[in-house]
Formats: structure tokens, C-alpha cells, sequence
């Protein structure tokens, strides 16, 4: 439960600080840290405009995305304390039911029929494709080294046994931000800020969508970033009491929005071509954390 | 012989312009161009002379700063021999003459309609039918953009034929913006309407068009502006080389996600546009040219002005483009994209960056002088992969190098003669010519009067013309993705082409 909660908290601020960060960083004064919670409620509160090629699909899809994301948020543990869904094997069900958000905005925006939301999903389909063994083999090696399976007692048992595991969880630290920054579609790997269908992944995916499915959709994407970012905090603070772990995870999620921001700010956007090999890179990464593992557990050589 | 040899911003005499058989004017000016490299049709058109259409064509030559005119006189239902097959710049070119009267030229692969001009010959030609070029495939797939775009853009439509992500075909089809600029030219009888018009042939060329209708305008008036008018004229045209060039770096870097250089290039550009203001009162340049009239003559104070600007502007400049051109992942992005070879440019006939990105050294102020270029002793800047990086070096060098023009001029401003030449009429039967290079290419203007002195015909030939072709080229085989930056990097404009 209180995970749920700080996920909430930090959502609301996390893109208001990457979009101010990138203000400052161009010298403009930006907009409030809050300003995309009021676009979204601004955007709940408007009706949904349907474009007369589509199908049911396009109607459900927002929603399924929208709760997919809220399922995969309640099995996120917060340091010693529970999430609200725990078992064992749920960092599986963590990715898939992702996924499945994921194949329904895909097909949402097949749906529409435009030949630009069509390469959008299919850019999104490859990229997160590609981005899946990161995550498998990252959580496969700390299931591993912990001995268990499920997101909580991963967590929870991984600094009980060495200090190299600090080392792992800065390495994983990387892999799991890159993934985030795919996942939620952000620079290197695709420019939220463009007006260039042809060049745009996942905004292109959504340009059909209008008032509260858009809504639904941007709270997703909100939401994700905070999930992703709890997910790194939880590399460090297994132990930790409460009144150090919750200031430290407010701490560690405003960093991640200011480098965000500035990643955004002082690089150009990746040549499309080049994406997949930045992805598949990261499973190399992974798998150097896969291999520390067998080596502590002396199953290596 | 067979053509008249005339110079930059000459007046001619209709009469003494020859007039050949078609067979022989194909021969001739096919012949001029395969033979040198260097020369280039500037212009070909054709105008109705009693039922009968009239065709002039003027080609330059870029060694001997000569511009060839010929003309030939023939009949609507003729079939004439094309051009095309022996050099396909004429391509456009022979489009336009049978889009606008009707005439067929065999031989010609493809007669599609350019523009859609109002009295166009086949009016049953519209918009909605445009043959699209298609391939038939289970593999390929069309993309469509346009006309509406998500910028703030003019409109035109580009088809993509596309292999997933690699394009293997781009059409652009242009029109959306014709405004029948050429006939307003002779409709409406006002110097100051003309000089207006002449303006919004494309809103980014102020500059550069006002100042190839005031040559023409003078020309056939006879009428020589005196130095301290084509002084503040030289000025104008480098200050806006200056502006647009860097607002094109600043659209660059934003194609490509690069904050930093698209903020501060943008910012970059304010200075440039807010020095014109204070001059002649428009950011935009607009009513700083006028012909026979130095609206806003360039004063000693305005030079500290500007010299002031440009002291702060350079280094500013120079500092944010050794941050770009030392950035990886920009470089990533512009080296080897959008690639236009050599011989590609010289069959198109493309001109400025365009034509200068690919080692085709094309540059009217060093080829053909006008206003003070003669003096200036201009080195044109030619790279030579012509892919995207080739175009923004070419415009960060142009940029440092019009400051420097200006610094020089800046060094001798003269008192302005208050005694204006007193106006002499048009003169009657007259052809004239002049040649401009804009911040974006070779702009050329083309006039004729009548026995009262009346402009007859007015032909406007923008760079974009032919430098369109050259995009449709340039993104082949490269990703979709990459066709926002390789179109910043033209920079091309709708309303040039669509007059």
C-alpha cells in the first residue's frame, strides 16, 4: 500500500520536473512542476472525439493500457513493505501485463488505419521487443542471487548478503533507467517533444486519440516513469527504516527526472536505424550482471 | 547567330532577340547546355504572341558571366521535340510551358501538371486527380503527408513509397499555394503594388526578390541606382542570408531533438531581424527595397548599429556551432543523410546551397555581379558529399562569411545622394533579365514590354523551382525518419514555386 502511494506522489511531479529541467536548460522559465496533472484532469473532463474508421478496439484499447499500467503498479514492493499483489513469479507478471497494455495500444492504433500509427506500432512493437531480455535476464539474475521470486522478497533479500551487490544494483540501476526511457518513449531512443509524425514512436500512436482516452493515455505514461523509478529505488533501500527510505525514494526520483532532462536537453535524438543496436546493447549489460551473479554464487568456473 | 549574348540586369530589345525554327532553338540550346558544364538555363518560358506561342530561353554562362537568350516562335497544336531527353533540367521547365498552354512536347518521360495556374490550358487537370507515380507490391507500403502539416508550414503533399522503413520513392506535389502571382504583376499598374507583390512572391526572400524586381524595373526603365542604393541593397541581402540561415540551423537542431542548438540558434537569428526593424521598420524586411528609390538609406549611425550587433552575434555564433558541429549524436544524424551526387545536381540544374553541396560551384554573386558584388570579389563556399552535414557547413560558413562582407562595407558608408535621378518611362518592346542570389539560391526575373512601355509578361523563376527535385532525390534509400531533417536542410519554399 504505501508504495501505491509514493508511485502516486511521484508521478505527479516526475514530468513536471523533466519538462521544467529541459526549460531551464534552454534558458526559458517553463511551465509549473504540476502543469501536466492539469493538462491531464483538464483532458478528463472533455469528451472523446471517434474517427468513423475505427473499431470497438480503438475505444477499449486506452482503458486496457491505462489498467494494464495500474495492475503492474500494485505489484511493486516498497523496501520491507509488501505490494499490494505478491507471489511468487510476479516480476513476470509485472512484464507481461505491461506487454499486453503495450499489444493494445498497438492495435489501437492499427486500428485507425493511418499509415503513420501504423509505423509507429511497429516501431514501438520492435523497441520493446528488443528491450525485454534486458529486463528477463536483469531479474533473472536477482532471483538468482537472492533465491527468490517474487519483486518483494527479491528486494528485500538483496543487500542482507554482500556489498557487491551494491555494485550489481548500480549496473542494474542503468539498465532498468534505459528501459523506462524506452518504455515511456523518451530521448535518445524517440523525441517527445517533435511535430514530425515520421520521425515520433509512441506519441504518433496516440495522435487519433483526443479528451479522456488521451487523458487515460498521458496518466499511463506518468505513471510508468514513477513505476520504473520505484523500481530503482528499490535497488538500494531493502533495509532501510522508513523515515531514510521515503525521503531518499522522493530523492532518487527527482534525480532520475533532472537527468532525464538534461540527457534530453545536451544530445540530439538517436538516427532511427541506430535504436536497436542502443537496445540490444542493454541486454549485454544485463548479461555482465548475469555473470557477477554466477561468479558470487560460485556456479561460474 | 543564333542567340543574343546580354549580361546580368541588360535590357534587350524584343526584336533583336533571334528568332529561330523550333527545330534549331532545341538544337542550339540543347546543344549550350550538354556542351559546358558550367552553363545553366536560368529560364524558359513561353508567352502568347497572336495565337501563337512565343518561347525565350535564356541560359547562363557561369565562366564568361554571359547569359544567352534565344527564342522561337511556334504554333499551340505543334508537337514539338522535347528537350528533356538530351538534358533533363529542362525538364520542369517544358511542364510548365505545356501546363500553361497546352503545347506537347514528345519525348517528354512525364508532361505532370506543376501548379495548377488559374487559366492552365486543360483545366479538367486538377489537384484531386494528380497522377501519382505508384508501384505495385505486397511488400511496399504508401505514406502520405500533407498538404496539411503538423507544423506551421505551407501546405504541399508528399508521397512516400516506402519498403518499411527505408523510402524508395518520394513525390512532392506542389500547387496548394498559387496565387497567379505572375498575372497580378500585369494587373496591377502600381510601381508600389508591384514592389508589394514582389515581396510576397515567398515571405523568407524578402529581400531577395524585392531586389531582382527592382533590378528589372530599372533596367528597362534605364534607370542606374546610384552606389548608396545598391549599397543598402547588398546589406539587406546579406543580413537576410544571415537571419534565415541561422534560423535554419536553429530548425535543424530542433529535427533533430537537440535542444541547446535550436534554442540558442533561434535566439541567434532575433538580433538579425530586430537590426531590420530598426531600419526600415520590419522585421521581415518588407518595404525596405523599393525600385529607383533608396527608401532607407544606410546611415553612419545604422552601421555602429550594426557593427555593434554583429560583434555580440559572432562570437555567439561561432561558440553554439563548435558545440553542434563536436556533438556526436548530431553528427550521427546529419553525416552521410539525405546524399544528392554531382551528377545528379548538374541533370537537375538545382541552385545556391543546393547545387554548392554537391561541388557544382553555382553562385550568381560571383558568376553573375550585381549590386556590389563586383567589388566584393565573392568566393562561393562548395562542399562536396551533399548530404545534410555538407548543407549546414555551407550555411554556418556563409553566415561567417556575410559578416565579413559586412564588416567590409561597413568600413566606407558614404553621405546618400539626396538628388535622385529624375524617373524615365518603360521602354517599349523590351526584354529584361536579372539575377539574384538569394540566401536559398539564384532567383531570376524575367520582363517584357509592349509598344506602350506596359509590362506584358512577368516570369518568376525561384530557386525552389528546380531544388524541389533534388529533396525527392536526396531522401532515397534513406529511413523515413530522416525526411524531416533532410527537408529542413533545403529549406524550400512552397509559395516560390507555387507563385
Amino acid at each position: 500500500m504505501l508504495s501505491l502511494i509514493l508511485i502516486l506522489i511521484a508521478a505527479t511531479f516526475f514530468s513536471g520536473i523533466i519538462i521544467r529541467t529541459k526549460s531551464l536548460a534552454s534558458g526559458r522559465k517553463g511551465p509549473g512542476i504540476f502543469q501536466p496533472v492539469s493538462d491531464v484532469i483538464r483532458l478528463f473532463r472533455k469528451g472523446v472525439v471517434y474517427s468513423k474508421t475505427t473499431s470497438f478496439i480503438f475505444r477499449i484499447a486506452p482503458t486496457i493500457y491505462f489498467a494494464s499500467i495500474i495492475m503492474a503498479m500494485l505489484t511493486i514492493p516498497f523496501g520491507q513493505n509488501k505490494g499490494i499483489i505478491s507471489f511468487d513469479g510476479d516480476f513476470i507478471f509485472f512484464a507481461y501485463v505491461l506487454a499486453l497494455g503495450k499489444f493494445f495500444s498497438i492495435i489501437g492504433a492499427l486500428d485507425t488505419g493511418s499509415s503513420f500509427e501504423g509505423m509507429g506500432a511497429s516501431r514501438e512493437a520492435l523497441y520493446s521487443m528488443f528491450a525485454e531480455p534486458a529486463f528477463f535476464i536483469l531479474m533473472g539474475s536477482l532471483a538468482l542471487l537472492s533465491g527468490h521470486t517474487s519483486f518483494y522478497q527479491i528486494f528485500a533479500a538483496l543487500h542482507l548478503g554482500s556489498q557487491i551487490s551494491y555494485a550489481l544494483a548500480i549496473l542494474a540501476t542503468f539498465v532498468l533507467l534505459m528501459i523506462a526511457m524506452i518504455e515511456s518513449s523518451r530521448m535518445p531512443i524517440d523525441d517527445p517533444k517533435t511535430h514530425l509524425e515520421l520521425t515520433m514512436i509512441h506519441e504518433v500512436m496516440i495522435l487519433d486519440n483526443s479528451g479522456f482516452d488521451l487523458g487515460l493515455i498521458l496518466t499511463a505514461g506518468y505513471l510508468k516513469f514513477a513505476i520504473y523509478g520505484a523500481l530503482i529505488v528499490n535497488l538500494f533501500i531493502g533495509s532501510i527504516p522508513l523515515q531514510y527510505s521515503v525521503p531518499s525514494f522522493f530523492a532518487i526520483q527527482f534525480l532520475l527526472a533532472v537527468s532525464i532532462g538534461l540527457i534530453e536537453s545536451f544530445m540530439a535524438r538517436f538516427r532511427m536505424s541506430h535504436n536497436p543496436q542502443f537496445i540490444v546493447a542493454l541486454t549485454s549489460v544485463s548479461l555482465l550482471i548475469f555473470f557477477a551473479v554466477l561468479l558470487i554464487l560460485e556456479k561460474f568456473i | 547567330m543564333s542567340y543574343l549574348t546580354i549580361i546580368n540586369n541588360q535590357s534587350v530589345s524584343v526584336q533583336d532577340i533571334p528568332e529561330l525554327s523550333y527545330s534549331s532553338f532545341a538544337e542550339h540550346n540543347g546543344g549550350l547546355i550538354c556542351s559546358n558544364p558550367e552553363n545553366h538555363c536560368v529560364n524558359y518560358f513561353g508567352y502568347k504572341v497572336n495565337d501563337r506561342l512565343k518561347l525565350i530561353c535564356c541560359i547562363a554562362d557561369d565562366i564568361l558571366h554571359k547569359i544567352y537568350v534565344s527564342s522561337s516562335l511556334v504554333s499551340l497544336t505543334d508537337n514539338l521535340e522535347s528537350l528533356t531527353p538530351r538534358h533533363f533540367s529542362f525538364e520542369k521547365f517544358e511542364r510548365e510551358i505545356h501546363e500553361n498552354f497546352g503545347v506537347n512536347f514528345e519525348g517528354h518521360p512525364w508532361l505532370k501538371p506543376v501548379r495548377y495556374a488559374f487559366n492552365r490550358a486543360d483545366t479538367s487537370k486538377t489537384i484531386a486527380n494528380y497522377p501519382f507515380f505508384s508501384i505495385e507490391s505486397e511488400e511496399l507500403h504508401e505514406v502520405a503527408v500533407g498538404p496539411i502539416h503538423a507544423g506551421i508550414i505551407e501546405p504541399g503533399h508528399f508521397r512516400f513509397i516506402c519498403n518499411g522503413e527505408q523510402i524508395l520513392h518520394l513525390e512532392i506535389q506542389l500547387g496548394y499555394q498559387h496565387r497567379g502571382i505572375e498575372q497580378l504583376f500585369l494587373k496591377k499598374k502600381g510601381l508600389l503594388q508591384r514592389a508589394t507583390l514582389a515581396e510576397c512572391i515567398t515571405g523568407d526572400t524578402v529581400v531577395g526578390h524585392s531586389v531582382a524586381f527592382a533590378h528589372v524595373w530599372e533596367s528597362l526603365s534605364g534607370f542606374r541606382a546610384d552606389r548608396e542604393t545598391e549599397f543598402a541593397r547588398t546589406i539587406a541581402l546579406e543580413l537576410e542570408r544571415i537571419a534565415i540561415h541561422t534560423g535554419d540551423l536553429s530548425a535543424l537542431c530542433t529535427d533533430i531533438a537537440y535542444q541547446l542548438g535550436s534554442s540558442v540558434f533561434g535566439r541567434l537569428r532575433t538580433p538579425i531581424i530586430n537590426f531590420m526593424q530598426e531600419w526600415g521598420g520590419n522585421r521581415l524586411s518588407k518595404g525596405l527595397i523599393r525600385p529607383e528609390q533608396n527608401q532607407f538609406p544606410f546611415t553612419q549611425q545604422l552601421a555602429n548599429r550594426l557593427a555593434e550587433v554583429l560583434d555580440v552575434f559572432e562570437p555567439e555564433f561561432k561558440e553554439m556551432y563548435q558545440h553542434l558541429s563536436h556533438l556526436p549524436s548530431a553528427l550521427s544524424r546529419f553525416e552521410r543523410t539525405g546524399v544528392v551526387s554531382e551528377a545528379d545536381v548538374r541533370a537537375i540544374g538545382t541552385v545556391g546551397i543546393a547545387a554548392r553541396m554537391s561541388g557544382v560551384m553555382r553562385d550568381v554573386r560571383a558568376s553573375h555581379p550585381y549590386s556590389l558584388y563586383g567589388e566584393i570579389v565573392h568566393k562561393p563556399i562548395v562542399k562536396h558529399h551533399g548530404d545534410v552535414y555538407s548543407r549546414v557547413q555551407i550555411r554556418k560558413e556563409e553566415v561567417l562569411q556575410s559578416i565579413g562582407y559586412l564588416r567590409e562595407l561597413l568600413k566606407n558608408v558614404r553621405e546618400v545622394n539626396q538628388n535622385a535621378e529624375p524617373l524615365t518611362k518603360q521602354q517599349a518592346n523590351m526584354f529584361s533579365i536579372s539575377l539574384v542570389e538569394g540566401w536559398r539560391g539564384e532567383i531570376c526575373h524575367c520582363a517584357i514590354t509592349d509598344e506602350s512601355g506596359q509590362l506584358m509578361h512577368y516570369k518568376i523563376k525561384d530557386p525552389s523551382f528546380h531544388n524541389w527535385l533534388a529533396l525527392a532525390l536526396a531522401v532515397r534509400n534513406n529511413e523515413i525518419s530522416d525526411f524531416p531533417i533532410c527537408n529542413k536542410s533545403f529549406n524550400l519554399s512552397y509559395a516560390g514555386h507555387d507563385l
